[in-house]
């Protein structure tokens, strides 16, 4: 029993981790359902009991904390940024980014703060938008 | 006064399976092997450095009951422990290739940064780990202006 959550757990890790490193490509639960060799209703369930939210989201708030970095960090503009981080459409891009982090993305570039020198991964964890405690309450889709 | 860090504890859920990875794919030493009776403390190093011990633990008795121990490796699969260590090296390029080559899981391709160029992987059980090739000299920590060293990511 034990072992089948360990060997489950693991495979959807490795999911988990192809949506933070390929959050840019056109991923699909089609795609990352077969990377943890499952079937799509069951991974979108199973990852869901993993890690507490659906994979759909975890990748929204991947590329939500991208996005964040580089409007922090770049001249670039919103739909640029939008295009940069794996969003197709300006409008889901905005409505995603203000369910997630409360307001809209020009108005979070105003007031971007300095997150000091510390390893990557550290900054990445610590400004990863969190589906626990998501703006307006709005729980994790 | 405190003078040294000689052993840091990774949990694995295999100790075989572990070696296989840390000492035949990684590279790194055995440092020791010893059946203690009640364990078997298992230990590898850098290779090199002697005086500091990474263990390689199995979560089990007689330190947990069957229940805790299988609630860390619940953890440990879900990758929840966190960053398990980092290493150096002197061309990290070249050690992801090889690295690669030998089936290591990759989480990230190696990427400059201010303090050097890095990349993650993680071991067969889920914990993380980064390996990085820092820069020479002192590190000059830039103003929140110019952190952009990733470059926004291609389509």
């Amino acid at each position: 029993m034990s072992q089948a959550i360990e060997e489950t757990n693991r495979r959807m890790l490795r999911a988990r981790d192809a949506m933070d490193r390929d959050y840019a490509e056109q991923l699909d639960i089609p795609g990352l359902a077969k990377i943890a060799y499952v079937s799509e209703a069951h991974f979108i369930r199973t990852f869901r009991a993993t890690f507490g939210e659906t994979p759909h989201r975890y990748l929204q708030r991947r590329r939500v904390e991208r996005a964040m970095f580089l409007l922090r960090e770049t001249e670039r503009s919103v739909t640029e940024i939008c295009l940069d981080v794996g969003f197709t459409s300006v409008g889901t891009f905005s409505r995603t980014f203000g369910e997630i982090v409360g307001e809209p993305p020009t108005t979070y570039r105003w007031r971007a703060k300095d997150l000091g020198a510390v390893p990557a991964c550290f900054a990445k964890a610590w400004t990863r938008p969190s589906s626990f405690g998501e703006a307006n309450g709005a729980a994790g889709g | 006064m405190i003078n040294a860090l000689t052993h840091s504890q990774i949990y694995v859920l295999d100790q075989d399976e572990a070696l296989e990875f840390y000492v035949g794919k990684l590279g790194l030493e055995l440092h020791t092997d010893a059946d203690l009776g009640f364990m078997r403390w298992l230990t590898v190093n850098v290779p090199g450095q002697r005086d500091r011990e990474i263990v390689l633990a199995k979560p089990g008795p007689p330190v947990h009951d069957d229940a805790t121990a299988e609630q860390i490796r619940e953890l440990v699969t879900k990758g929840a422990m966190g960053l398990a260590a980092i290493l150096t090296t002197d061309d990290v390029q070249r050690d992801y290739e090889t690295l690669v080559g030998r089936g290591v899981e990759f989480t990230e391709e190696p990427t400059e940064r201010f303090y050097g160029t890095d990349c993650g992987f993680r071991d067969p059980f889920g914990n993380g780990l980064r390996l990085g090739q820092p820069k020479p000299g002192p590190i000059e920590v830039p103003q929140p202006s110019e952190l952009a060293e990733e470059p926004p990511a291609k389509q």
